[in-house]
């Protein structure tokens, strides 16, 4: 846990400095509760969403072709892969809880009126479950057969 | 320790983060895990509307394959690679804090790292936006 210590002024007598930590024994962190849960939640679904999202995003824009490959047979032929489908559920649910917590943390830092604070944070978790919700039925029920074949 | 600081005076005030270089890559998380939020949210719309069948998300994906679009294309990549990257940084130091200790040594690593990637990435997308022009 990150010490703070007092600000000591200048021997010169100058302007206090700024206030300097201890790291040696690691950042600050959430004492309990909540917010520790939320607080480790950050980090281990930042390690799957390494996998998940950088995955996904190099191999979605780094091929040749890029994303101008992304077409209605492309996604039923991805799609087609239970495989395919796991992912892009599981980036869909931890990117969206793990960026919509993000944007909570950001309100606490900068929304210091709490009717404010409390509406944003409302609509960011209105969005994230419709979105959630969309995504899912999408991801889950999705099935190209439903069209048929482009000529 | 004392001598150094007094030295960076002037630095540690005329800067809103006081002059360390880890405010930078702090901002930096924020500035990208927002922009990545805001683009997840429309992805999810966008990719949602392949529910609607072939005719309308193919009109949607159209809108993706202009040149404007993949300069915005690549800023994502880079947005999600620099959030990768310093994540796991911050991740690393938090589940071992006697990292902490190194704290120079590990964010200048990082940002190499991030910054050799991210010359990959660029060189490879921007190839390809400079071919379809």
């Amino acid at each position: 846990m990150a010490t703070t210590i007092e600000r000591p002024s200048t021997p010169e007598g100058g302007a206090p400095q700024p206030p300097q930590r201890d790291y040696t024994r690691g950042r600050e962190r959430p004492v309990g509760g909540f917010e520790l849960w939320m607080w480790l939640f950050m980090r281990i679904s930042g390690i799957m969403l390494l996998v998940l999202a950088l995955g996904h995003t190099l191999i979605m824009h780094l091929p040749a072709g890029g994303v101008d490959r992304v077409d209605f047979g492309f996604v039923a032929a991805r799609w087609g892969s239970p495989f395919w489908r796991t992912w892009d559920w599981m980036l869909l649910t931890l990117a969206l809880i793990h960026g919509i917590n993000g944007l909570r943390n950001i309100t606490l830092d900068y929304v210091r009126k709490p009717g404010v604070r409390f509406a944003m944070n409302m609509v960011f978790y209105v969005l994230g479950f419709v979105l959630f919700v969309l995504g899912s039925v999408i991801v889950v029920t999705f099935d190209p057969t439903d069209w048929p074949p482009v000529a | 320790m004392a001598t150094r600081l007094r030295k960076k005076q002037k630095d540690d005030f005329g800067s809103p983060y006081l002059g360390h270089e880890g405010q930078w890559s702090w901002i930096f998380h924020r500035i990208t895990g927002v922009a990545v939020i805001l683009f997840l949210f429309a992805h999810v719309v966008d990719t949602a509307v392949i529910g609607w069948g072939p005719e309308a998300y193919d009109r949607v994906t159209e809108a993706y394959k202009n040149p404007a679009v993949h300069v915005l294309e690549l800023g994502l990549v880079l947005a999600v690679l620099f959030h990768s990257i310093n994540g796991m940084k911050i991740t690393l130091i938090d589940f071992f804090p006697s990292l902490a200790g190194h704290i120079k040594v590990v964010g200048r690593t990082s940002a190499a790292i991030f910054l050799v990637s991210a010359i990959a990435v660029t060189a490879i997308m921007g190839k390809q936006i400079l071919d379809l022009l």
